[in-house]
Order: C-alpha cells, then sequence, then structure tokens
C-alpha cells in the first residue's frame, strides 16, 4: 500500500500573506507540526457533503440591521488615545510611497 | 479576618442585602486572597483594588439608603482579560496588547457594572483564548490549586482559578471550543457555555467568530443562573446577539427532573479513562434514581469533531487577528505567540485561494451534519450528559510542544460549540484529589432546562464544597 501522503505547506507564502515574519526556526518547526494538523484535519476528506448546504448562522438570524440613524460615538481623542504615533489628530503610519 | 472563601453568591447576597455582611469586607478579603495566591496561582494579570473597594463602598451605602439592588451588587467578581473594561488594562494575555487600555466597556461588562458588581481583576488566559491548558499565556501559566504541578484548563484558566481559590466569587468567561468548560471541570466548578447568540460579545476581543460564546464560571450552578440573568439578551452593538427574549434563570431551578429524558450519546463513552466515565455514569444514576428516564443514543458524526473545529477556528482567528497592525492600538505583529503565529498560518493557508473549498467550505458543510446529529437527538430526549474532557488535569508542560495532542484535549467540548447548542459543565466527583465535570447538554435556548438538571444533581452531591487546600 502506499504511503499516506502528507499535505504540504508553504510557509514563506502563508507568513507573507499573512503579514506574519518567522524566523527559520519558526518555520521549520510550524511546517512539522502543521503537517500534522494537516493531515489529521484531511479526514473529513472521507466524508459525502455534496448535497449538504454549508452551514451560515448558526441558530438562522438573518439580516439584523438597525435602523440607520447616527448615535454618539467615541470621541476623536478616545479613538487617538492607545495609537503609538500620531499627528495632529491622525494616526500616523509610516510612509507607503516613499522615495528613496 | 473572616474567611469569606467559602461564600456562594447566593449566600453572600442575602447577607449584605440584609445588612449582615458589608460589601466592602467580602471585597477587601476577595482581593487580600487574590493579592496572597496570585504569586503561587498567578490567576489574575491585573488586580483592580481601587475600583472594586470604591464599588463595595457605593454598594453598601445604596444598602443603607434602602435602595433595592440585584443579588450580584457587591459580589466580587473576576472578568477574563479578553474583555474590554473601560480605563482599565485589557491584554488578551498576550505582549501585544501590553499596554492596551480600551475606551470602553463590553457589554457584559456593562451590564454586570449596572448590577453593582466588584471587578476584583482581569484573570490570565491563554493569549487570545488559543489554547487548552492556560500555559499558552504571555503573562506565565496559570497553576490549578486542586494540584500546583497540573494545568487548570484552558483558555478561561484564571477565571476558573480566580473562583475554585475564593479569590472571587464569579468570573466571566469566553468559550470558542470548551474554554469555560474545560477549566470548571479542570477546578471543580461550574462553567457554562450559553447558546451562540444568548450572550453579546461586544467588547470582547474576537477569536472565531462563528464559535465565540460569552459565558461564566461560578461556585454553584444557582449562582450560574443568577450571573445569566445579568449578561443574557439583545444588545444592538451585537448583530449575532438574538431578539429572543431572555428568562429569569433561577426561576423553578428547583423543579423536579422527573419524566426527563436523558440521553447517553456512544461515541462519547469509547476508549478513555475507565474511572473518568465511572464517574459519569455513576452521576447518570444519580439522575435516574430521582426520576429521569436514561437512554443511548448515537452521535454518528462526533469523531469528525476536532477536525471540523480545527479548520474553522483557525481560519476566523487568521482574519480576525488581521487587525492588530500596530497603527491604532496595541504593538506590531511580530509580538504574537507562538500560538497565535500557528494558528494565524494555518488559517490563512486553508482560507487561500484554491484551498478555501477543500478546508473552511467543506468543514462548514461537516458541521451542518453534526447540527443535524444535534437536532435528531433533541427530538428523542430532553438532554444529552457527556464528559467534559478525556483526561484529568495534565502536568504543566506535558502538552507544549505536540499542538495535536494539545487540540485533541477538546474533543469532547468542540461538538456543543460547532452546533451553537449550550452545555453547562458541573462537578461530577474527584480521582484521588483531582476533580471531573460533566457536559448537561440542550437544545438551542435551553439554558434555563440545563439549570434545573444541575441544580437537581448538584443538590445531591455538594462536590462544590470540597475546596482546594491551599
Amino acid at each position: 500500500m502506499k504511503k499516506k501522503q502528507k499535505p504540504e505547506i508553504d510557509i514563506d507564502y502563508v507568513s507573507k500573506l499573512a503579514n506574519i515574519p518567522l524566523s527559520g526556526k519558526e518555520k521549520a518547526v510550524f511546517e512539522e507540526q502543521l503537517k500534522d494538523v494537516l493531515n489529521y484535519i484531511s479526514k473529513l476528506n472521507g466524508i459525502d457533503t455534496d448535497s449538504i448546504e454549508p452551514i451560515g448562522h448558526i441558530t438562522n438570524l438573518q439580516n439584523v440591521l438597525r435602523e440607520d440613524k447616527p448615535a454618539p460615538s467615541l470621541s476623536q481623542d478616545d479613538a487617538l488615545k492607545n495609537a503609538p504615533k500620531t499627528y495632529n489628530g491622525f494616526f500616523e503610519v509610516d510612509a507607503i510611497f516613499e522615495e528613496q | 479576618m473572616t474567611d469569606f472563601s467559602n461564600l456562594t453568591i447566593h449566600e453572600a447576597s442575602k447577607l449584605i442585602q440584609s445588612k449582615t455582611l458589608k460589601a466592602l469586607e467580602l471585597t477587601e478579603a476577595c482581593i487580600g486572597r487574590a493579592k496572597k495566591l496570585n504569586q503561587q496561582l498567578n490567576s489574575f494579570i491585573t488586580i483592580c483594588e481601587e475600583e472594586a473597594i470604591n464599588r463595595a463602598k457605593k454598594v453598601d451605602k445604596l444598602i443603607a439608603n434602602g435602595q433595592k439592588m440585584n443579588p450580584l451588587a457587591g459580589i466580587p467578581i473576576g472578568i477574563k482579560d479578553l474583555f474590554s473594561t473601560k480605563d482599565i488594562r485589557t491584554t488578551a494575555g498576550s505582549k501585544l496588547l501590553e499596554n492596551y487600555v480600551p475606551v470602553y466597556d463590553a457589554t457584559s461588562v456593562y451590564s454586570l457594572n449596572n448590577a453593582n458588581v466588584c471587578i476584583v481583576g482581569k484573570t490570565n488566559l491563554d493569549a487570545w483564548a488559543h489554547g487548552s491548558s492556560g500555559e499558552n499565556s504571555d503573562f506565565g501559566p496559570t497553576r490549578n490549586p486542586h494540584d500546583l504541578s497540573r494545568v487548570p484548563g484552558g483558555s478561561s484558566s484564571g477565571s476558573a482559578v480566580s473562583v475554585s481559590s475564593g479569590s472571587s466569587l464569579a468570573a466571566m468567561g469566553t468559550d470558542t471550543g470548551g474554554s469555560i468548560r474545560l477549566p470548571a471541570s479542570f477546578c471543580n466548578v461550574v462553567g457554562l457555555k450559553p447558546t451562540y447568540g444568548r450572550v453579546s460579545r461586544y467588547g470582547v476581543i474576537a477569536m472565531a467568530s462563528s464559535l465565540d460564546c460569552i459565558g461564566h464560571i461560578t461556585k454553584t450552578v444557582y449562582d450560574n443562573a443568577l450571573v445569566l440573568n445579568v449578561t443574557a439578551g439583545e444588545d444592538g452593538f451585537d448583530s449575532t446577539c438574538t431578539a429572543q427574549k431572555s428568562d429569569d434563570y433561577t426561576k423553578d431551578i428547583e423543579k423536579s427532573v422527573k419524566g426527563l429524558k436523558i440521553g447517553i450519546p456512544k461515541e462519547y463513552f469509547e476508549n478513555f479513562d475507565w474511572k473518568i466515565k465511572n464517574l459519569i455514569l455513576e452521576a447518570v444514576k444519580k439522575l435516574e434514581k430521582l426520576g429521569a428516564k436514561i437512554e443511548d443514543i448515537s452521535l454518528p458524526h462526533t469523531e469528525y469533531g476536532v477536525a471540523t473545529y480545527y479548520i474553522i477556528q483557525p481560519s476566523e482567528v487568521s482574519s480576525n487577528l488581521a487587525r492588530y497592525d500596530g497603527i491604532r492600538f496595541g504593538k506590531t505583529r511580530e509580538q504574537f505567540g507562538s500560538e497565535a503565529k500557528r494558528r494565524i498560518i494555518l488559517g490563512t493557508y486553508t482560507l487561500s485561494s484554491g484551498y478555501y473549498d477543500a478546508y473552511y467550505l467543506k468543514a462548514m458543510k461537516v458541521r451542518r451534519l453534526i447540527r443535524n446529529d444535534f437536532v435528531d437527538v433533541f427530538k428523542k430526549v430532553d438532554v444529552i450528559i457527556c464528559p467534559v474532557s478525556p483526561t484529568l488535569p495534565f502536568k504543566l508542560g506535558e502538552k507544549v510542544s505536540d499542538p495535536l495532542q494539545m487540540y485533541l484535549a477538546d474533543i469532547f467540548t468542540v461538538t456543543a460549540s460547532l452546533t451553537g447548542v449550550p452545555s453547562l459543565a458541573v462537578p461530577c466527583g474527584f480521582i484521588g484529589d483531582l476533580p471531573v465535570g460533566m457536559q448537561i447538554i440542550g437544545p438551542d435556548f435551553s439554558e434555563k432546562l440545563l439549570y434545573q438538571v444541575g441544580y437537581a444533581y448538584e443538590q445531591e452531591t455538594n462536590w462544590y464544597k470540597k475546596t482546594p487546600k491551599i
């Protein structure tokens, strides 16, 4: 019998997608551990779900909307209170398009 | 100082409201105990002495003036450090939010404050609520008060320990795959995972949005109902919260279980510690003696629970944790600990282009099958009884390097999370000095019935009176 193939995960690609910088050691450890997990979750492949509707909201709530009316909200000061960098009442971020 | 560490909310509330006991006295005792035990147990990340004392003084004053108060008034409680608390640091157990001070309260915290509880402190947890042992906290692991070499269960580790060790009379927690029920069971306390949507999640740091439930831990079943009376109900800030009216959960709690049908699912009683199995079956016998009818049932998709859960949950985790960018609050993304990183990577992978159908969509379909099992069974029986954990509280360090083994600790709890139904974890005895709990699971919004069953059993056994020797 052919040995069961472990699913592959491209750690570099996924860490870039997730915007999570990983060290070389982390990559190696995660790769092994996640292979185990992926192998375990692949047991779902054995279930026939062709005619099954996926779950949406578990107790079937639908279209919960509020009236479109403005209400009191956070003040600008409060909204900025935990920001590491602010400038003139705004969040400050590093420039994205910066001339070299 | 008098020892109040064994008081229940029900008892303390009567004493406070009849002016026999001052809320201040009780609160000072709990704060003192929390501070003293924290070196050993590490159940609190932040202790809120000043806030709690001020609240207690206010309660005593209102009672002296003859004001009618909620039974929770003046009751010292712990809040898992995942709930936003205005002007009180909220870390999610992660260094990333080490200095984060919310500018608003979670709805459940707001409701508890309206009932005039005294918040003893913010309890320790597995960072971002990721874990089954309490060991993933960036602020150090919490220890089990029944055996300091063992884990208290997670992720609401500090909440269970603060109640079990008498530093608070109740504590709020969150349950995404067992995070209230598991620590409750490991620490000999009562834990509720309510129906999905019964309690508002607004202001609680999100883990996996289609699974997250806000619940709480108490010493007794009656106390648990008292807390749900305050936290349950509709909230305009949480669109997943139901508009269905909440109940008075203490009303008729003494109702007999005579004639009630209890289902025993065979899949939950295979291949695990026979000593735990026997304790749970003894508990079932006790309920049979009280007049309940016991029926064997089957939930055939049980074995797919953990696999389904470990697709859906990390996928939603990766999406919820995407908001931590270090711009509006908190530190940058490298500050995530290894478990959060692992789940973000796994979830990003299962949601990524080309894999979504094979993983997330597939899991949401299997989730339907798991729910259908429960819906069918509840046509035949009123409640289900099964174990919380396949093992006793394990040793610190035992599973940290093997995530899959850690994930499998959730094997009996994830199904109620996936199906959205409520589950009450109730203590059902000890093996040596280590506690064992069982789950009482019912259909959507059957919390009242779960309390009746749990209460009837607790009256016979009083396991909560066996407190840890610390």
